[in-house]
């Protein structure tokens, strides 16, 4: 697994591929930050994080794209599937190194916390913290969610520009929900497909709103598609 | 050691392998052969788990391929037909990355260097996989089947697209592994197969047709004695000559290679040798004889005779051949 994860890293930075994703992660949470901070002079970044969400909506499905389905058209899964580690180890090790190039672009935000914090106290102002780590949170387990689908749809195809617009198309869906519901009379069928919403559950946490439950969601999406992702790799080797 | 038993694969209703059985007893190099669509590279699929069979069972040193994968994989190298290679890397990173992928536990340095010599890629070692050619690619995916020193080797096709002298390289290399693996080659070069491998076996159609040894293999179709003569003279007078050897069963002409040159097959009694007998009844009357081959059969002759079904006179099989 160890090994997986370390060649996928290589692999982000040895094309552009990396670069550019974390060039435009980092540009268009600049952009929202000076919109959403510094013009106004506020130092809450829920703005930030809940319009990032949009750009890691399109932005992931490319950072995902090539993980299974370049695998499968240079025949490399061949090697990994006949090495002596488990399909587990070889979906998770994919995941991890997704994840770990992602978790380096929010690392930015962090970097934006410290110098708002800063800013407000020489201001006499306090930086409030808890709600910021609550974004922090909400938006690595969102971009987890992203990435675990972007594989997923990334193990039904060879083509990469396939598995991207798939996986976009896929997290437009997700987000669908919510208008879907909008547009229900039933008070309890709009519960339930809210309660679905991943947007909405990601715009509690850009709220400010910590719930053990949205947490729990989220891991579960995660860990229910990379497990899609296991038993499709299983099934093609089945048929 | 490899033990297939009553190995099947379907796909969706069409039988790609068809319950074949054979064994590769440790220290043997076995020849896989078969035509194209075959089943050849989806037996090494199922061997290496790659893929899973729809029947029987696959062993690789008495541990089933389904039961304990990981166990099993341990001891495979498996260069697949289209080498896996990660094109963006270079050779050592590539190298390097395949030794942790298989957890591999000697000292890495020194053992993949040997790698790195016994196939001939030093030289390219610093280079980026996608800028090789075809020769250097195919011996890097050799060197990766190779990373771990596994007991077992799953080839196919190792020589595609490597130049006469590296095809020697390579095949010699085969045959020093062979000494202490169990390697299984599969090829489409027929002498390449007759020139490494201790047995062959021939799938056609996904269906096993032969498992011997090379030897015995030409020795059992070749038993029908038949000789190829061209003799220069007249065609009747040849022919009615040749007729009165009383151990001739069958005279047939085959074609005027020159003028008044014609060439006979023969088909004398089984067990009996009619050389002789040609020579002398021929020289008597002054025909030369310019060529006399017997029916020692190449491996590329059994190869179409089992292929083709002509050798079990097969009528079922031929019918097939039509569709």
């Amino acid at each position: 697994m160890i090994a997986i994860t370390k060649r996928e890293i290589a692999s982000y930075f040895t094309s552009p591929l990396g670069y550019v994703f974390l060039a435009v992660f980092w540009g268009f949470s600049g952009l929202f930050l000076q919109i959403g901070c510094l013009r106004t002079g506020q130092s809450d970044m829920s703005v930030v994080f809940s319009m990032m969400f949009f750009i890691m909506m399109i932005l992931i499905p490319i950072l995902t794209m090539r993980t299974m389905a370049d695998d499968k058209r240079q025949k490399t899964d061949q090697l990994t599937l006949t090495s002596p580690v488990s399909l587990f180890g070889i979906v998770a090790g994919k995941f991890l190194a997704a994840f770990a190039v992602f978790f380096s672009g929010v690392l930015i935000t962090l970097v934006y916390a410290l110098f708002l914090s800063e800013a407000v106290k020489d201001m006499g102002g306090e930086f409030a913290w808890a709600v910021f780590w609550g974004n922090f949170l909400g938006m690595l387990l969102m971009g987890g969610v992203f990435i675990s689908i972007g594989i997923f749809i990334s193990n039904l195809t060879e083509n990469q520009m396939i598995a991207a617009i798939g996986s976009i198309g896929a997290n437009i869906a997700l987000c669908m929900f919510d208008v879907i519901s909008t547009y229900i009379p039933n008070e309890t069928a709009k519960n339930v497909i809210n309660d679905l919403s991943v947007f909405y559950k990601y715009s509690e946490f850009t709220a400010g709103i910590f719930r053990l439950t949205n947490i729990i969601f989220f891991l579960s999406l995660i860990v229910i598609f990379n497990f899609l992702t296991m038993r499709t790799t299983e099934r093609r080797r089945w048929s | 050691m490899i033990e297939v038993k009553n190995l099947s694969k379907r796909y969706g209703n069409k039988l790609a392998v068809d319950n074949i059985s054979f064994k590769a007893d440790e220290g043997e190099i076995l020849g896989f052969l078969g035509p194209n669509g075959a089943g050849k590279s989806t037996t090494m699929n199922m061997l290496t788990g790659y893929l899973s069979c729809s029947g029987g069972s696959a062993l690789i040193n008495g541990i089933d391929v389904l039961e304990d994968p990981l166990g099993a994989k341990k001891d495979i190298g498996y260069l697949p037909e289209q080498p896996p290679l990660y094109l963006d890397m270079t050779v050592n990173e590539y190298l390097n990355f395949v030794y942790d992928l298989k957890r591999c536990k000697m000292p890495k340095r020194s053992h993949l260097g040997e790698i790195k010599t016994l196939t001939h890629i030093d030289e390219v070692e610093n280079r980026v996989i996608r800028n090789l050619s075809k020769g250097y690619k195919q011996r890097v995916g050799l060197a990766q089947a190779l990373v771990g020193n596994p007991n077992t080797l799953i080839l196919d096709e190792p020589t595609v697209g490597l130049d006469p002298k590296q095809i020697i390289e390579i095949r010699s290399l085969i045959k020093k592994l062979g000494r202490n693996h169990t390697v299984i080659l599969s090829s489409h070069i027929l002498p390449e197969v007759q020139a490494v491998c201790d047995r062959i076996v021939v799938i056609d159609k996904g269906k096993l047709i032969a498992n011997d040894t090379t030897e015995n293999l030409s020795r059992s179709l070749s038993a029908d004695h038949k000789l190829t003569v061209q003799i220069e003279g007249g065609e009747k007078e040849v022919t009615e000559l040749l007729k009165q050897i009383p151990e001739m069963e069958e005279v047939h002409v085959c074609r005027e290679v020159e003028p008044r040159v014609f060439e006979y097959e023969l088909n004398a009694r089984e067990g009996a040798d009619v050389r002789r007998e040609v020579f002398k009844r021929m020289a008597a009357r002054n025909l030369p004889i310019l060529l006399m081959r017997g029916s020692e059969l190449t491996l590329e002759e059994i190869f179409l005779k089992l292929t083709t079904g002509d050798f079990y006179g097969n009528p079922e099989k031929e019918k097939e051949d039509d569709k």
